[in-house]
């Protein structure tokens, strides 16, 4: 850009709100982690002594052990799931055409722009009239409705980084699609299934209104959160939001790295050889 | 590139049309015939009756809701475009080209954080004794009664969608040719006329897109409006949850959901053709 209509202040001004914006941002999260370790139970500044007293309460509940495990199984399950449904979707995307794609396309990406009371309640009454609702597979089902489309598309978005005449190229030498597919295909895009699998589990472990609604008595644990801030103050919260901020954190930045790598690299990825450049 | 339907396309593509027909386009038809049934008893019984409907469309408690929820999101809709524009447009033209990937891995982190938390997070910030009024009472002001407020409603909407709304737009003004912006500028155009003669109609379409993304997540939320604006009078969102939850109430529950979808299907049409109005020019 030329230097005519430039000026020093109005920049930095803009800089200035970019960091302020952040700022609101980060706040809470920041808040929430500085706080966990704050020893009164109401809040307030300045901050009362150090303390891991709500880490020990937490440790201590048996209801929050409950909810963990079956936060991490939900989220095991559902991003296995939602992973393989979502890239078996991405590559019919991307190699077939065929009628009624537009609609086949839709119905897979649809799931995040219903709100989740809406999706929640649909989901509860439908499940119960078949007698699927409240289990924690009622969840396992619900999330994967909702994680399925994320999945999708991180995998669409490795296959289009991809020649499509690499798989013609299998099959010319005698690959059937199968053995292209575990030969060519997922090589390729293992760094995206990866990803995926990280991603659709950081969602469901952070997903609360839809479980809510299905998960009946086995509460996963953001839904324990949802009871906690309905009750009274408790920096139990704090440190579960801290726990959940870490774990969620650690997935989504391997995800990146793994993404980040591999296409830097697109040639890396193809490393069993079985390709002719 | 081979087209008959094969075993191998079919197991590849149909668990995702499978799973996403039964789970997903079932129980919202479900919701539909749902809506028409009769409670007895406390018992749901399956009934075309559309008592359901005349009777919550017929009550001013929810038509108060309604215009409320529609009102709080519609301002949310503007405020929050407004506050993220500067925002986007700074990452967008001023940030070098790692600095703005960094920002923009910066935003996406929210995403992946508990929405729960960050809610309970400003209840502190928020609160008669919480931490902004104690920090405004050292300069001898206030307090300000922010949660169970408008105010507060805004600030939890702008926890839930200001990251999204900020990436939109920022994905939008990143592809405006700055060859336009360079050539405004050589015709001295100044800068303000530049940025809202040149770069908003360049990026209109993303930036009205990203407008309704967060009129579509904040209409939908009940976290925000409950436990930061106190949650009376309620949103459509809060009388779904509390219809729901307290008792066998679903097929009104349903009415309601049904509505919310209807309104949500004529925004979203209604903003989408504004969008691509006078494109075609």
């Amino acid at each position: 850009m030329n230097d005519f209509n430039r000026n020093r202040a109005v920049d930095w001004a803009l800089k200035l709100y970019v960091l302020l914006s952040f700022g609101f941002i980060f706040a809470p999260i920041v808040a929430s982690f500085a706080f966990s370790f704050n020893v009164d139970r109401f809040p307030s500044l300045p901050l009362g002594g150090f303390s891991t007293i709500w880490y020990e309460a937490v440790w201590a509940d048996p209801l929050v052990w409950e909810g963990l495990r079956n936060t991490l199984v939900a989220g095991a399950v559902v991003s296995a799931i939602a992973t393989v449904i979502g890239f078996g979707a991405a590559y019919t995307d991307f190699r077939y055409n065929f009628f009624g794609k537009t609609v086949y396309v839709a119905l897979a990406l649809l799931p995040p722009t219903i709100p989740v009371v809406i999706l929640g309640l649909a989901m509860l009454a439908f499940l119960s009239s078949i007698d699927l609702s409240g289990a924690i597979y009622s969840v396992i089902i619900a999330h994967v409705v909702m994680c399925a489309p994320f999945a999708m598309a991180i995998c669409r978005l490795r296959l289009s980084q991809m020649d499509p005449s690499l798989e013609a190229a299998a099959w010319n030498l005698g690959a059937t699609e199968w053995m292209a597919m575990r030969h060519v295909i997922l090589p390729f895009c293992r760094p995206a299934i990866l990803a995926s699998l990280f991603i659709t589990m950081a969602v469901s472990f952070d997903e609360f209104a839809v479980a809510w609604f299905v998960s009946g008595l086995n509460e996963t644990l953001p839904v324990k959160v949802l009871g906690f801030l309905q009750g009274q103050v408790s920096p139990r919260i704090n440190v579960i939001g801290t726990f959940v901020f870490l774990a969620s954190m650690t997935l989504i930045i391997l995800a990146q790295i793994l993404l980040i790598k591999r296409s830097a690299s697109p040639a890396a990825a193809t490393n069993t050889g079985a390709v002719p450049q | 590139m081979r087209k008959s339907i094969t075993f191998y396309g079919l197991t590849l593509s149909l668990p995702m049309l499978v799973w996403q027909v039964l789970f997903f386009l079932a129980p919202l038809i479900f919701l539909v015939a749902l809506s028409f049934w009769t409670v007895q008893n406390f018992r749901m019984v399956p009934d075309l009756n559309p008592d359901n409907w005349t009777r919550m469309l017929g009550r001013g408690v929810f038509w108060q809701a309604y215009f409320r929820t529609f009102l709080l999101s519609t301002s949310a809709a503007i405020v929050i475009s407004v506050l993220a524009f500067p925002c986007a447009y700074a990452v967008a033209f001023k940030l070098s080209e790692t600095a703005r990937r960094w920002a923009i891995f910066l935003m996406v982190i929210p995403f992946f954080t508990s929405y729960l938390v960050r809610v309970y997070s400003w209840q502190i910030f928020l609160s008669d004794n919480g931490i902004i009024n104690a920090l405004l009472a050292k300069v001898g002001l206030g307090p300000f009664g922010m949660l169970n407020s408008v105010f507060g409603v805004m600030v939890g909407y702008a926890t839930l969608s200001l990251p999204l709304v900020v990436l939109l737009q920022l994905f939008s003004l990143i592809f405006v040719d700055r060859t336009l912006i360079e050539a405004a500028h050589n015709l001295r155009c100044g800068r303000l006329r530049t940025v809202f003669e040149v770069v908003i109609p360049a990026a209109k379409v993303g930036l009205v897109i990203a407008a309704l993304f967060c009129f579509i997540l904040t209409f939908g939320d009940f976290v925000s409006p409950l436990y930061l604006g106190g949650g009376d009078p309620p949103t459509l969102s809060i009388l779904i949850t509390d219809t729901t939850k307290s008792g066998q109430q679903w097929p009104r529950a349903a009415v309601i959901a049904l509505t919310m979808i209807a309104t949500l299907l004529a925004v979203a049409f209604a903003t989408v053709s504004f969008a691509y109005r006078e494109r075609g020019r």
